[in-house]
């Protein structure tokens, strides 16, 4: 069986502390997997390790079979790695579509001294991607002017754009408020339904959303994986009950 | 797997799905707006050079030439740094084109003025991979330790004139004598027309993809990273084409006076380029022209009226600027964030 990404005892350490230890994960094309976990518990350390911001201390990382455990960001980009961030990673001074244009320009890797960022062509690009994520109406507006949760899909729209092979969302919907939360996930699946060939991790506290829309959940406790099953089955687990959900010290 | 289909939600900030933005028109008739503008900008000065005292033309020769410099320096401002030695690029260009006038008998001003920017590309751009690593107060100090350090060799080296520099004399265009009455003349126009080409260059290229990671590189490194885009590389780019410009106007400011001197590379000299551009402001090409203009024309008078006191004058005026126009005189006629 071949994965797209295979992480092979993944060790992360910041002197003495160890932040992730013995991660092995596998994920197949296709699948759309929920990291959970407490903060610490090391999700976002796997998702940098991943797409190279952190370096592993031990252990491999796999893409489509070449490893990809010492490159840099950008060559992890340019294997088909994408990922948005829990602090959107913007150009406030920029407009939303110039937001756009840019993640055009970087992807299309043909940056030109002459051919102007806006074409026709790649603003109709830009506005495509924008109309499935809802952000049409904010087209022209400077992004340091835009709500949270507005930065939050411009955010994951800017990470699509190049249509990647791995999506990693690290907190999709954080610092939205409980109401929101929920059409805006659905509004970014939607919008992951026309990629049919990315696969998406993400990272996510809220369980509701994480069984609605994982098909597989990976549960994180101190740098270790204490689950990695089905929706239904991962989140029934003593562990996760006890260390992740809280269920269990609660009764 | 893929997740069932949704009907599509209405976006949780109260998007609505009315469809994709017009473009702009403006924007798409923006290359085509700056060539008719820059063409016709040329063409005035040109026909107006041609009446006005000779003092006024020396005057706007000089503003165009450290224009250019100015010019390359705002394109660096656009990725986020500032260099506080283009002096050096501006030295080199200067005596390049001084020594090959008097060394080699090459005596074309269009030549040499090339000559001056390719001279200071090749001198900048082993150093270009290095500086493309540094930001903020390190990548200006590394570039004022530079052009001091070619500050110091020029004085040392009595082969190129010590301390004291040295003349040149009256340089040709393509082929053509100039006559003495003439020459000034004729330096101001290939300046102009130099200045309008590597204006509208300039203009092409801070519209292009290139141009806005440049941006996105002042706004975001990270992201760039992320997206797939090579900060260093736009970095490394862009410190080599500031040299071209530097050069460039180097060349000509020393045919323009007839005269090249170490102090060229003093580090006084670049802050009078960075100076124009902060007064300019890194939307608009054009503005960069405008600063240098007046800081010419505020040099001049000063010095003629308030010798001792024209840097106070100087200063007062950038202190204005900075307080009303944050984003330089250049955001007065353009509009948008991005432009």
């Amino acid at each position: 069986m071949s994965y797209l990404l295979e992480a092979k005892g993944l060790e992360k350490r910041f002197g003495a502390v160890v932040a992730a230890s013995d991660i092995n994960i596998s994920v197949r094309a296709g699948e759309r997997v929920s990291l959970i976990g407490s903060n610490g518990a090391g999700k976002t350390t796997f998702v940098n390790m991943v797409t190279g911001y952190l370096k592993p201390s031990a252990g491999s990382i796999m893409l489509d079979g070449q490893d990809i455990t010492a490159l840099q960001p950008r060559a992890i980009t340019r294997l088909g790695v994408a990922r948005s961030f829990q602090i959107p990673q913007l150009y406030g001074d920029l407009t939303v579509l110039d937001n756009m244009l840019v993640a055009n320009a970087c992807h299309d890797q043909k940056l030109s001294f002459w051919q102007p960022a806006r074409r026709p062509e790649a603003i109709a690009r830009a506005e495509l991607l924008l109309q499935r994520f809802g952000l049409s109406e904010h087209i022209a507006r400077r992004v340091a002017e835009l709500p949270g949760g507005v930065r939050k899909l411009l955010d994951i729209a800017m990470a699509l754009t190049g249509h990647p092979k791995l999506l990693l969302l690290d907190e999709p919907t954080s610092g939205v408020s409980a109401e929101e939360k929920f059409p805006m996930m659905a509004t970014i699946m939607d919008a992951l339904g026309h990629e049919v060939n990315t696969t998406v991790l993400f990272v996510e506290h809220d369980m509701d959303i994480v069984e609605r829309h994982a098909s597989r959940v990976i549960a994180f406790y101190a740098g270790r994986v204490i689950a990695d099953d089905l929706p239904a089955v991962a989140l029934a687990t003593d562990d996760v009950r006890r260390y992740v959900t809280g269920e269990l010290l609660a009764e | 797997m893929t997740p069932p289909k949704r009907p599509l939600a209405a976006s949780p900030q109260g998007g609505n799905a009315s469809g994709p933005a017009e473009p702009d028109p403006r924007r798409l008739l923006g290359p085509a707006r700056s060539v008719v503008l820059g063409v016709a900008a040329c063409v005035v000065l040109a026909v107006v050079g041609w009446f006005v005292p000779k003092w006024l033309t020396f005057l706007v020769t000089m503003a165009a030439a450290n224009g250019l410099v100015s010019l390359g320096i705002v394109g660096l401002m656009r990725g986020g740094v500032v260099p506080f030695g283009q002096g050096m690029v501006m030295a080199v260009g200067g005596y390049a084109a001084a020594l090959l006038f008097n060394k080699l008998g090459i005596t074309d001003a269009l030549g040499l003025a090339l000559c001056g920017g390719v001279a200071a590309t090749l001198i900048a751009a082993p150093f270009a991979p290095l500086l493309s690593r540094y930001r903020g107060i390190f990548f200006a100090m590394l570039t004022l330790a530079l052009s001091m350090v070619t500050y110091g060799l020029l004085m040392k080296l009595e082969v190129l004139g010590g301390s004291d520099g040295f003349n040149l004399g009256r340089p040709t265009l393509l082929g053509f004598a100039l006559p003495q009455e003439r020459v000034g003349y004729v330096m101001y126009l290939l300046t102009v027309v130099l200045a309008t080409v590597m204006a509208l260059l300039a203009r092409v290229y801070f519209d292009s993809t290139r141009g806005l990671v440049t941006l996105a590189v002042r706004e975001n490194e990270l992201r760039v990273e992320y997206l797939g885009g090579s900060v260093r590389q736009a970095m490394t780019i862009n410190f080599i084409l500031a040299a071209f410009c530097g050069g460039l106007g180097g060349a000509l400011v020393v045919m323009s006076l007839g005269h090249v001197e170490p102090n060229f590379s003093f580090w006084t000299t670049s802050g009078e380029f960075v100076f124009v551009a902060i007064l300019a402001g890194w939307q608009s090409v054009a503005a960069v022209f405008v600063a240098s203009t007046v800081l010419e024309v505020v040099r001049s008078f000063s010095s003629a009226y308030f010798p001792n006191t024209w840097q106070l004058a100087l200063g007062l005026f950038l202190l204005f600027v900075i307080r009303f126009l944050p984003k330089g005189i250049g955001s007065l006629w353009m509009r948008g964030p991005t432009r």
